[in-house]
């Protein structure tokens, strides 16, 4: 098969870090070859420069054969190069076929657009390749993995037969990855190539042709599916060996730490979010919420933490029912531990040194305080002793939490939840973003937390972090909780199902709740 | 043994950094470059507007060493008598020194000091006003009613002052003083109030309050709290009420410059050192995250306001008490809008603060020199201090002509947008 793109000895550095340090990766004609690698490995670094949004130090870029020189964008394009971001570029008040001409306009008689000749083209490559789409829809009213099959449709009409996939399964539910995947396959089957980027060991297990991992900038090897297997393929990419799934005994659930009885929540815009939510969580259970994202977990987050009000209902926490405007610190000082979902939005004051951040929810009680005195060396050991407990990597306690990379910033929130005495854990998103190391420590604390008795809420969209975590799942859609599982004998399917808007009844004739006996829990 | 000192060393550093917000060094190469730039364009304006240039450039063919001689004698001129009219000769000093010591006569020591002193005492109101817009900053706050809190701030001083009489000075002066922070205070509380309860935007109100400041004064200096006669005048403070002087007529260097710097180092203690001011710093990075951590973010902004108008309304307290010994309309001479320009040259820290204030005060006292010694307009001043904040308010620009590698570390975010 011919090598259709060809990257060789490319090298980049910034100020302080060597993002690529001589990499190779070819590509060949029809084949999806997966980009595998931790966050910071230097994956976007060299699509990046692939696509002329960097200039490599040293290195250069054959496409079929020949040397190219992309200075941007629209060489690349020029040249076939074709990019699906991770962040949609759409513009939601336009139709599908609007985005898909914007910047390669189809005019007639050279002053009118042409939509109609653009949504046929559309339609073309619709059939052709399974993307399933209508060219007329408005992007704001189409769900998240139809507004990828338009990027993808966006490339393939300026006619990109090497595509470039950017994480692109992180805002999909299970069903839409298996669309996603179907699409992919048959978009190399028609002989186009991919370049597929994830640090997600299954997707590359499930989709790879072959698979080159990245690590501190460097290429580590490439290989084939067929020779490695995930713990492999995980060592590879971390240098050491990692456990997938953290091992746990069985939970030793007590008494409720935490009651939600029928509540509604309004977000920040006035919709109701939250619409009659109830559960309770038992100290040494984990009771995992699954559920795409924007399906009401923020706000059922930001009710129980005291960030939003709540509009009815009652919250127990730990024995004490909240009253109205119960505020984040009376919640705090009740036990509880929050881990936010945005680390950088809520859960850090990023220009503040990490001492400062190691101390942030009780920065005014002893001993962090006397009086109104702060006590610096009482902050400074606690900081210098928790970074080396929590194994935070970073050059001193005195830099700015936005110099920490996202792993280190999301151990920074962990060590600093966890030192202090809690009861209840309630941790939204715990390891986005983060790489294959990060995930298995804080996965690990989290169990440790269960297993001294702390009763633990995760919401997750990552399925099966949920599932490797939970004692309990709890599925959310629109706003809802639609069926709380025992998660030992949960099945996958089911579970998908329910977070796609299929009703548990409806769910239950394709897929059995549970793989075993146990009864369903309510 | 080595491992230690180098674990020394990196905190020193690191204190010293923290006191900046990044790192010392690079905080004080910005400001320090921007008032070198800030220096060299008002140069080419003086050169530029200035006569003798003029004529000389007219010969510019036959005589072009000439021409650019003059550039230099313009500069030199207007730079040496706005240096000289500011702090003074260094040789007269020494020499009213010596005189001093030899004969007891300290004539021509307080004549040489006299510049100096009186660019502290420029000073004075500024640091005061500059702490108050710089912890509004370190809040999120954009505390443009710095001007009218302070006008308050001087009639409270000068009520307390002249209407209370028969005190033992310790216990009018601390009053007086008080009066103004109060009076401030209270100017800066409405507008925090107001942004707490209903989310007015600060700096809308506080421009309405300035107003509401300056026409409250005319009245009050035209009724209520005018002298007896016929001039728009308080009547003077008591002698009790005053801020003593450190020499004679007409040196006016008081206590009250003392009393700014005593100030700084609590406000830099304050912010700091103290969890009040932890939760006003981390309001300010962060407002989201500080919620998260349990602190009020509305209750954090009406504290900084007040505290914000009381810092403006001692600069009131300062000058009246130190310095004029009553109020009179158009009293203040733009310090309370200044002040803003002075706090971002200062990074909203109260040593960067007091350097910023008594480089205004120089440039300000100085100017009146160089206008009679040199003929150039006071208005250069005004360029001069425009150019160094448009500087400090771009950095990107002197890290451009310098060719300074931005740093790793964080900028300080002085304020966000109006939309918020």
């Amino acid at each position: 098969m011919p090598t259709v793109l060809e990257l060789r000895d490319i090298s980049k550095s910034f100020p302080g870090v060597l993002a690529n340090d001589h990499v190779n990766i070819d590509l060949q004609e029809g084949e999806i070859h997966c980009l595998l690698g931790e966050n910071g490995a230097g994956k976007t670094t060299l699509m990046n420069i692939l696509y002329g949004l960097y200039k490599p130090d040293s290195g250069e870029i054959n496409v079929r054969g020949k040397k190219a020189e992309i200075h941007g964008p629209n060489d690349a394009i020029a040249r076939g190069i074709g990019m699906v971001h991770q962040h949609f570029m759409l513009v939601p008040v336009m139709t599908v076929t609007e985005n898909v001409m914007l910047g390669v306009e189809e005019k007639r008689n050279g002053v009118f657009l042409d939509r109609a000749k653009v949504a046929k083209r559309i339609r073309e490559i619709s059939q052709l390749y399974g993307l399933e789409v209508d060219p007329d829809a408005y992007i704001k009213d189409l769900p998240v993995g139809t507004q990828q099959r338009v990027e993808i449709i966006k490339v393939l009409y300026r006619q990109a037969d090497i595509l470039i996939l950017d994480e692109p399964t992180a805002v999909l539910t299970p069903q839409e990855v298996e669309g996603l995947f179907k699409v992919l396959r048959s978009l190399v089957e028609k002989g186009k190539s991919l370049i597929f980027i994830t640090h997600k060991l299954k997707e590359v297990m499930a989709l790879a042709n072959r698979i080159t991992v990245l690590r501190n900038g460097r290429t580590v090897g490439t290989v084939i599916p067929g020779d490695v297997n995930p713990e492999k393929l995980a060592s590879m990419m971390v240098g050491r060996d990692v456990n997938l799934v953290v091992p746990k005994k069985k939970a030793n659930p007590t008494e409720s730490v935490l009651e939600v009885k029928d509540i509604y929540v309004e977000d920040e815009r006035g919709q109701m979010t939250v619409r009659g939510v109830s559960f309770d969580v038992k100290m040494g259970e984990v009771l995992g919420i699954a559920g795409v994202q924007g399906n009401g977990q923020t706000q059922l987050v930001y009710a129980l933490t005291g960030l939003l009000p709540l509009q009815s209902g009652e919250i127990r926490i730990v024995g004490e029912t909240l009253k109205r405007g119960a505020t984040p610190r009376h919640i705090l000082e009740r036990g509880v531990a929050h881990i936010p979902e945005d680390r950088q939005r809520h859960g850090l004051i990023l220009t503040f040194p990490i001492h400062d951040n190691m101390m942030l929810c009780t920065y005014y009680q002893p001993p962090f305080a006397r009086g109104i005195g702060l006590q610096e060396k009482v902050i400074m050991d606690n900081a210098e002793t928790l970074t080396k407990q929590y194994d935070v990597r970073t050059p001193s306690i005195y830099v700015p939490a936005s110099s920490l990379s996202g792993g280190n910033q999301q151990k920074v929130i962990v060590a600093r939840e966890f030192s202090r005495p809690i009861k209840l854990l309630i941790a939204s998103q715990p390891t986005r973003g983060l790489d294959v190391g990060s995930i298995e420590y804080i996965h690990s604390r989290i169990i440790e937390k269960r297993d001294e008795g702390v009763g633990a809420l995760v919401v997750s969209s990552e399925l099966d972090e949920i599932l490797a975590l939970s004692d309990r799942i709890a599925v959310m859609y629109r706003g809802q909780i639609v069926d709380i599982v025992p998660a030992a004998q949960a099945s996958k399917e089911y579970i998908g199902l329910l977070m796609a808007g299929i009703r548990p009844e409806d769910a239950l004739k394709s897929a059995p709740s549970v793989t075993g006996e146990a009864e369903r829990v309510f | 043994m080595s491992a230690n000192k180098e674990i020394k060393k990196t905190e020193a550093r690191s204190s010293l950094a923290k006191m900046f917000g990044g790192s010392a060094f690079q905080s004080l190469l910005i400001p320090t470059l921007a008032v070198f730039i800030g220096l060299v364009i008002g140069g080419l304006v003086i050169a530029a507007t200035d006569a003798g240039v003029a004529e000389a450039f007219k010969n510019f063919s036959s005589d072009p060493g000439a021409a650019f001689k003059s550039i230099w004698t313009a500069i030199a001129t207007a730079y040496g008598a706005l240096f000289y009219g500011s702090l003074g000769s260094p040789r007269e000093i020494i020499a009213g020194f010596k005189a001093l010591q030899a004969t007891g006569d300290n004539d021509a020591f307080l004549k040489a000091i006299y510049p100096l002193t009186e660019s502290l005492v420029t000073a004075t109101p500024y640091i005061f006003a500059g702490l108050a817009v710089a912890i509004g900053f370190r809040c999120g706050l954009f505390n443009i009613g710095a001007e009218g809190q302070f006008f308050m701030g001087a009639l409270g001083a000068a009520y307390v002052g002249y209407s209370l009489k028969g005190l033992p000075w310790f216990v009018h002066l601390p009053l007086a003083i008080l009066g103004g922070g109060l009076a401030g205070a209270i100017w800066g509380a409405v507008p925090g109030y107001l942004k707490a309860k209903f989310g007015a935007h600060e700096v809308v109100n506080t421009i309405m309050m300035n107003w509401i400041a300056f026409r409250l004064s005319d009245w009050l200096l035209t009724g209520p709290m005018m002298t007896a006669g016929f001039r728009p005048v308080t009547p003077n403070i008591q002698k009790t009420a005053e801020l003593p002087r450190f020499f004679e007529d007409p040196l006016r260097f008081n206590w009250g410059f003392v009393l700014a710097l005593v100030v700084a180092w609590l406000v830099y203690w304050f912010l700091f050192k103290t969890t009040l001011g932890f939760e006003i710093r981390s309001v300010g990075a962060n407002p989201d995250g500080s919620k998260y951590a349990g602190m009020s973010v509305v209750r954090n902004f009406v504290l900084v306001m007040v505290l914000s108008g009381a810092l403006a309304g001692l600069a009131g307290s300062a000058q009246v008490l130190g310095v004029d010994h009553w109020v009179g309309q158009g009293f203040s001479a733009g310090y309370g809008f200044d002040a803003i320009a002075l706090a971002l040259l200062g990074k909203s820290h109260p040593l960067g603060v007091v350097l910023s204030a008594i480089l205004f005060g120089i440039l300000r006292s100085g100017a009146t020199r160089m206008q009679s010694l040199a003929g150039i307009p006071i208005d250069i001043i005004s360029i001069i201090q425009g150019l160094v904040i448009i500087f400090v308010a771009a950095p990107a620009i002197i890290r451009w002509l310098f060719r300074i590698r931005i740093s790793t570390g964080d900028e300080t975010v002085l304020t966000r947008g109006w939309g918020k």
